[in-house]
């Protein structure tokens, strides 16, 4: 049997996910949004290598694999979007790409 | 021993953690993500994921994190942000509320339920110790028999991933028109522009001052001149 | 033969389809000749129907033909139908008669009009709404009638319309009738209500075990629908306006048919009335009393010769109803026969008159015409006397039937109804001894004017003159249909049976009141014809004496009721416009800027941020979670 119960590691992705929500939230930095993101990402990963290990099933970690994956495609894309927007506007922030104002 | 381990992985996790999302330098945020990414994948060594512990610092910690940093030195988006103004009004309320709501639901779900988090198990694939089985067979055996497909389908996502991305950042022809004001330099210009009224007004009133002072002296001159 | 019943209305409805599609080309006269065969077919398809009956046992005498589900609407399921009994039959039988008889006549009466043929077709149209009234075996199927006859008076008196007395007359005609049909349309949803279907052979077998209640709501609101399709007061105010359309029309809608309509629907439903409380046959028949009386009186002081026979339609009709509201039912179908017969001649005779007088229809302006039109003169009289109710013509045997009637209910009814007969004698010699006697007045002055031009009086063609023979022959001899010498010569009476299901009132009284009854009443008649001949032949009292102003202005009541409308009744409908505009308009478009408020309101949450829209996803997310938690157990 384990010796840190799966509730542990659970409660610690929970802060780890709302951590990275509340950052996502509040910084302007394209990037730094992004980093926030791959903390909650991380914080996935985290569950489901936990709930893995709890119920026994290998295929919780299958998946932190895919997740890896398609993190990684998504932030190639992405930052080749900022890099993209960032060209035309110098010193842009998340607030100033509100072109769809109602 | 295992208990010591997680508690230090653990208080490095949310350090890193805060230490990204509260860094005014956005270098410094890539190497507090890099702290967090790292503590995560020791995690996953106490889990004994070790594959997934191993992929995680080659591919996350490695290369995502350089791609990062890339990106921020090539486009010079160094400058340190104002992390006290918030032009969006609510926006730090609302999201210390949504972000403490979220973590509470979660410790919620998970710890207190009874059927509402978990699904159901995959039919076959079981997860057996180390020592029967090493971790990289299982997940290898797994992945190319079950899960084939969607290995295959991560393949062609990257493919296009790639394409995506070079497509994204090639430089159309011609030239821009000038881009309009940020928020954030309209702020700081309007301020700066309010705070040298000011100062003109001073300055104004001083040379008004000094004007007349300087009138009376000629007055008073001319009048001893005179007498 | 009975099954040809579907016939009688084909044959105007083709005559309608076919001129509304080429009247114009055919043009004068084969648009009127068209018309008149088509009616005339119709009335042959209604001889041959009666036949078809006449041969039927008695007691079979209901034939129903169903031509097809009208509205199939859940419970509510109306036919298009047609019942051929003896009523409608009867019915059926003098208005295509009468009707071809005017169609001919008009060809020559509208001769040189601009809008011949659409003089026929609208003529033709209204026939054919007729027998829809008179045929249809459901309720709804005589309202569509009764509405297509109301819209067809208001076409054809408002004909000229160039001139707009006439066209405020049409519209006169329409509003006015419109307040009776509102009574009739209750009056059917309140039938439907009560016996699940309008068919009248449901409705009439189900009328005995209906409640006395709705019987007499049914009874009064049909009364107010006849009241304002019959001309009887309060409605009758649009019945002398009437008079502005060309004299056919007022000959075959508001002497013949369409006025009649109201006695038609009232014998009709029979049963329902036999059901209803005591007091609302009464009121029928004090309300039909009221105005016999009231529109001889302002028949007397008219000078406008369609005029006196417009309010003597009036007080003719309002005989019927006192025949209907006394029970007799076979005395007001009697006297709507022979009326129609008499006035129509006498219609048609008065435009004879004003067509050879060249359309002058002041009566000051006559006299002596029965030298000039010998054949017109000779037929008028015949209508005459039947109207006046000189035996043996036509008017007296249904005149005294009603009389009778009016007798076995209440005196003081009967004296009443016996002085309006008078009167009527005395109003239409009146106008007879003004138009054909006495001297030529023809170029007299009125209101300081004479008139313009020469006039040379002259009879009128064949046409026109062939109908008034044939209806001077049936207003003579009308009277065979219903004698009542001995029960077998009451061959109206007992052909009439099966409609009637027994409610004929039985007339107690003595036979030999009943000649005393008569004699008085041809004492009374020819009272009336001798004052008449005092004042308009003898020249020896004043014409003023009887000639009253107050009575040629309808004791006021046409100017009360404009006042009315004017003043009070306006105020009331500017408030109703005002309700439907700020009230009842305010809430739809309040509806439609109510939304439009809240779009520009909730459009505000779309500033464009990025981050905005991630706390919307993030504040989603968390509601989600809650929800699901909220249905876990724990």
């Amino acid at each position: 049997m384990p010796n840190v119960d799966a509730a542990y590691y659970l409660i610690l992705a929970a802060m780890l996910f709302s951590i990275g929500a509340f950052g996502l939230l509040v910084r302007r930095n394209p990037l730094v949004m992004f980093m926030c993101v791959e903390l909650m990402l991380n914080a996935v990963n985290l569950t489901f290598v936990a709930f893995s290990r709890d119920l026994n099933d290998v295929g919780g970690q299958v998946n932190v694999f895919f997740v890896l994956v398609v993190a990684a495609a998504e932030v190639v894309v992405g930052l080749a979007i900022i890099v993209a927007v960032m060209r035309h506007r110098p010193g842009a922030t998340a607030d100033d790409l509100s072109v769809l104002r109602g | 021993m295992e208990f010591v381990v997680f508690v230090i992985a653990a208080i490095m996790v949310l350090a890193g953690a805060v230490g990204v999302v509260a860094s005014r330098h956005p270098v410094h945020s890539a190497l507090s993500l890099v702290g967090t990414l790292f503590s995560v994948a020791v995690l996953f060594v106490l889990q004994e994921a070790h594959l997934l512990a191993a992929v995680q610092v080659i591919v996350y910690t490695g290369a995502i994190v350089v791609l990062f940093l890339f990106v921020i030195m090539l486009l010079g988006v160094d400058e340190a942000e104002e992390l006290d103004i918030e032009p969006i009004a609510g926006q730090r309320p609302i999201a210390i509320g949504l972000a403490a709501a979220s973590a509470v639901l979660a410790i919620v779900v998970f710890a207190v339920t009874t059927d509402g988090a978990t699904g159901a198990r995959s039919a076959t694939a079981e997860l057996l110790p180390e020592q029967v089985k090493p971790n990289i067979n299982q997940i290898a055996e797994v992945l190319f028999t079950d899960y084939v497909f969607a290995f295959e389908l991560t393949a062609l996502l990257l493919t296009i991933a790639v394409v995506g991305a070079v497509a994204l950042s090639r430089k159309a022809g011609g030239d821009f028109e000038p881009a309009p004001e940020s928020v954030l330099a309209k702020t700081q210009r309007e301020t700066a522009e309010a705070e040298q009224a000011i100062l003109d007004e001073v300055a104004a009133k001083v040379a008004a001052q000094d004007a007349a002072k300087q009138a009376a002296t000629n007055e008073a001159t001319e009048e001893a001149a005179d007498a | 033969m009975v099954e040809l019943v579907w016939l009688i209305p084909a044959f105007p409805l083709l005559g309608f389809l076919v001129l509304l599609v080429a009247g114009r080309k055919l043009g004068e006269p084969g648009a009127g000749i068209f018309a008149t065969l088509m009616m005339g077919g119709s009335f042959l398809s209604a001889v041959a129907v009666f036949v078809g009956l006449v041969d039927r046992n008695e007691n079979d005498r209901f034939y129903e033909l169903t031509l097809f589900e009208w509205i199939p609407s859940g419970d509510f399921s109306v036919d298009v139908g047609f019942l051929a009994d003896p009523l409608a039959i009867t019915m059926t039988l003098f208005i295509t008669g009468i009707a071809t008889l005017i169609h001919l006549y008009s060809i020559g009466y509208m001769h040189g009009d601009a809008n011949f043929y659409k003089f026929f077709l609208y003529l033709i149209l209204f026939a054919f709404s007729m027998l829809m009234l008179v045929l249809g075996n459901n309720l709804l199927l005589t309202f569509l009638g009764w509405e297509g006859v109301g819209t067809c008076s208001y076409l054809l008196i408002s004909f000229w319309f160039t001139d707009e007395a006439n066209a405020s007359a049409g519209k006169k005609a329409f509003v006015t009738n419109r307040v009776g049909d509102f009574g009739f349309m209750i009056a059917m949803f309140l039938a439907f209500f009560t016996f699940g279907s309008i068919n009248y052979g449901e409705m009439l077998s189900g009328a005995p075990g209906m409640a006395v209640g709705t019987a007499t709501a049914i009874t009064l609101l049909l009364f107010v629908g006849a009241a304002g399709k019959s001309a009887q007061f309060p409605l009758y105010l649009w019945l002398p306006d009437a008079m502005a359309g060309p004299t056919p029309v007022s000959a075959l809608i508001h002497a013949a048919t369409m006025v009649t309509s109201g006695i038609y629907l009232l014998t009709r439903v029979n049963p329902i009335i036999a059901q209803a409380d005591g007091w609302a046959p009464d009121i029928i028949m004090w309300v039909g009393l009221f105005t016999a009386l009231f529109a001889a009186s302002i028949a007397v002081a008219q000078k406008d010769i369609k005029k006196v026979l417009a309010f003597s339609t009036v007080s003719q009709l309002g005989f019927m109803f006192v025949a209907v509201g006394s029970g007799v039912y076979v005395a007001a179908i009697f006297h709507m026969i022979t009326h129609a017969f008499f006035k129509a001649l006498l219609f048609l005779g008065a435009g004879s008159v004003i067509h050879g007088m060249h359309d002058e229809q002041d009566m000051r302006r006559y006299g002596a015409l029965y030298k000039v039109m010998p054949v017109t003169a000779f037929t008028f009289i015949i209508g005459w006397l039947a109207i006046a109710g000189v035996p043996p013509f036509a008017g007296f045997w249904s005149k005294d039937e009603i009389l009778l009637g009016a007798y076995n209910e209440n005196k003081v009814a009967w004296v009443l109804l016996l002085l309006a007969a008078v009167m009527t004698a005395f109003y239409m010699s009146r106008l007879v001894f003004m138009t054909f006697f006495g001297k030529a007045r023809w170029d007299a002055e009125i209101d300081g004017e004479v008139p313009e031009h020469e006039i040379h009086p002259h009879e009128s063609p064949k046409t026109m003159l062939l109908p008034l023979v044939v209806l001077a022959g049936l207003a003579a001899a009308g009277g065979a249909m219903n004698l009542p010498f001995t029960h077998s010569l009451k061959r109206l009476e007992i052909w009439l049976e099966p409609s009637l299901f027994g409610n004929e009132q039985h007339i107690n009284v003595a036979a030999g009141t009943k000649w005393g009854l008569a004699i008085i009443a041809i004492v009374g008649a020819l009272s009336g014809v001798a004052g008449a001949a005092w004042i308009y032949l003898k020249h020896k009292a004043p014409a003023s004496l009887v000639e009253k102003p107050i009575m040629e202005s309808g004791w006021g009541y046409d100017t009360a009721v404009s006042n009315f409308m004017g003043g009070p009744g306006r105020k009331g409908f500017d408030a109703a416009a005002w309700f439907d505009k700020t009230i009842i308009d305010g809430v739809v478009n309040g509806a439609g800027s109510v939304v439009k408020g809240s779009g520009t309101l909730l459009a505000k949450l779309q500033t464009g941020y990025v981050r905005s829209s991630a706390v919307g996803i993030a504040g989603g997310a968390v509601a989600l979670v809650v929800y699901f938690l909220a249905r876990t157990s724990f």
